[in-house]
């Protein structure tokens, strides 16, 4: 498996990936409104969000209609779907694509619900590596509290209920989640996974993002030829501001 | 090989998936026989399954039939991305084999159990078939599909794309949109894309049948003939599995 650079895209993906609740995509929303305030072509696309696939997904997951492997193929499905027709014509113009989640979400989650992984990494196998995999690891126990502050309801699947690891739903969440961890761990090497400390502030960890990206690509190269009319943030006066996280991200 | 020599070879394996299968299914469980049919629209596939539908259940036996794009899962959306045709190739494969593993794991699996005869009115090898003749990676496909159990028996229906046009065009006085292949863009004339793309169709079909060992029959003579050759070779499968 080669990445993008590799491939000769014109463009470069950056993916972060990590368990619910490690603030994951707080970062890649900060590093996307930088990115963007620098005038660079970037975009960015989430995981589970083709609409095409949406409503089969949601009425699978609502239903419980889903097994391992329908679960699975169906987040493929999407997976392949914005693949195709978002992220590589992108890569091909020369865009910075952000992904909250890649194919190693699948590698985890996947291989925790008991499909086979070298059917789950075969099916993925259309798709080119990352150029830079920020991994937000935080412990268990930080990122379980984040999202079970205030116990919301949990989900059949992201519970893992479908596991019968436990009749709790929260219990079931906790051990679904460490075993999600676990997996994540054993392919970080293999995959050039840079760990970040996710128990971290959360200013200081989008300043390490943002030198890391900064090293790895050369983001002058990627700037629109017109740049968007954004002021510079410092001498934008408050009442101009109409956006707050705008001045956060600039600020930073 | 000959027909009957992969017929009896069929009928002697063990129950087993092509690849991986789906995790925690008790092969020896499944005591029903699964039998599929293949073949492209106009080859006579819904008639002889109709008929062997009747024929097995006047004589006794538990009959279920499934086809491609029949899902509870996915097939209303499947048929909605079709017909904006807004898929690409890897997407749109991906979702049958969605709409395939729904039915083989929520139908195909329980009525094998159940000791059913199970009709599949095409099987694995028509979508890897079409996704071959789009440019799909073969090992790709064999991976994916390593989810598939392995039939007692697959027929082929094999039709001369000539006759094929002819028999769609006399009855639906028009040519199916993907039966043709136009997504493709092999010609814009859709009377020419359909020969190509069934020339296509039939050409990838032999590869498998190579990998894959089903029986070939030949379709292009009256239903009837048609029929008595796969009740026999079905009647010799169901009498072989009693002894």
């Amino acid at each position: 498996m080669k990445t993008f650079a590799e491939l000769n895209f014109p463009g470069r993906l950056i993916a972060v990936e990590g368990l619910d609740g490690s603030g994951k995509s707080t970062q890649i929303y900060l590093l996307k409104r930088w990115l963007e305030a620098e005038g660079i072509k970037v975009y960015f696309s989430e995981w589970n969000s083709s609409e095409l696939v949406k409503s089969a997904t949601s009425k699978g997951k609502k239903r419980e209609l889903l097994t391992p492997t329908t679960f699975s193929l169906i987040h493929a499905t999407d997976f392949a779907d914005r693949y195709e027709r978002h992220l590589v014509p992108l890569l091909r113009a020369g865009y910075i694509v952000l992904c909250d989640r890649y194919i190693f979400t699948a590698f985890a989650r996947d291989v925790t619900r008991g499909c086979p992984p070298e059917w789950v990494r075969g099916l993925y196998s259309f798709a080119a590596l990352p150029d830079l995999t920020l991994f937000f690891k935080a412990d268990l126990e930080v990122s379980l509290n984040r999202i079970l502050e205030g116990r919301p309801k949990l989900k059949f699947f992201e519970a893992g209920m479908d596991l019968r690891l436990s009749t709790d739903p929260y219990e079931s969440f906790r051990i679904f989640q460490g075993r999600i961890l676990e997996q994540y761990m054993a392919m970080s090497q293999e995959f050039k996974f840079v760990v970040m400390d996710a128990n971290q502030q959360v200013g200081k960890q989008q300043v390490l993002v943002r030198k890391l990206v900064a090293e790895k690509i050369d983001l002058k190269k990627f700037r629109r030829r017109s740049p968007l009319p954004l002021p510079p943030p410092a001498s934008r006066p408050e009442d101009k501001s109409k956006d707050p996280e705008e001045d956060m991200a600039a600020t930073v | 090989m000959s027909a009957e020599s992969a017929k009896s070879e069929t009928a002697k394996k063990a129950r087993k998936f092509y690849g991986h299968g789906i995790p925690g299914v008790k092969l020896e469980d499944l005591t029903g026989k699964l039998i599929v049919v293949e073949g492209a629209d106009g080859s006579g596939r819904s008639t002889q399954i109709a008929r062997l539908v009747e024929w097995l259940e006047t004589t006794g036996h538990a009959t279920t039939v499934v086809g491609l794009k029949r899902s509870h899962l996915v097939s209303k959306e499947l048929e909605q991305a079709q017909e904006g045709n807004i898929l690409s190739r890897t997407t749109l494969g991906l979702f049958y084999a969605t709409d395939f593993a729904d039915q083989l794991e929520n139908i195909i699996l329980p009525a094998l159990k159940a000791g059913f005869i199970v009709l599949a009115d095409r099987y694995i090898y028509t979508l890897m078939a079409r996704d071959m003749v789009r440019g799909m990676d073969e090992k790709w496909l064999k991976n994916l599909y390593g989810i598939a159990l392995e039939p007692d028996a697959v027929f082929y229906l094999s039709v001369e794309p000539q006759e094929l046009v002819q028999r769609n065009l006399a009855k639906n006085a028009t040519l199916d949109y993907w039966e043709s292949g136009m997504d493709l863009g092999l010609s814009r004339d859709m009377f020419d894309s359909f020969l190509k793309y069934q020339t296509a169709m039939q050409g990838a079909f032999k590869k498998l049948q190579k990998t894959y060992g089903f029986q070939i029959v030949d379709a292009s003579r009256p239903v009837g003939s048609i029929t008595k050759e796969l009740r026999k070779k079905i009647r010799a499968l169901l009498s072989e599995s009693k002894t």
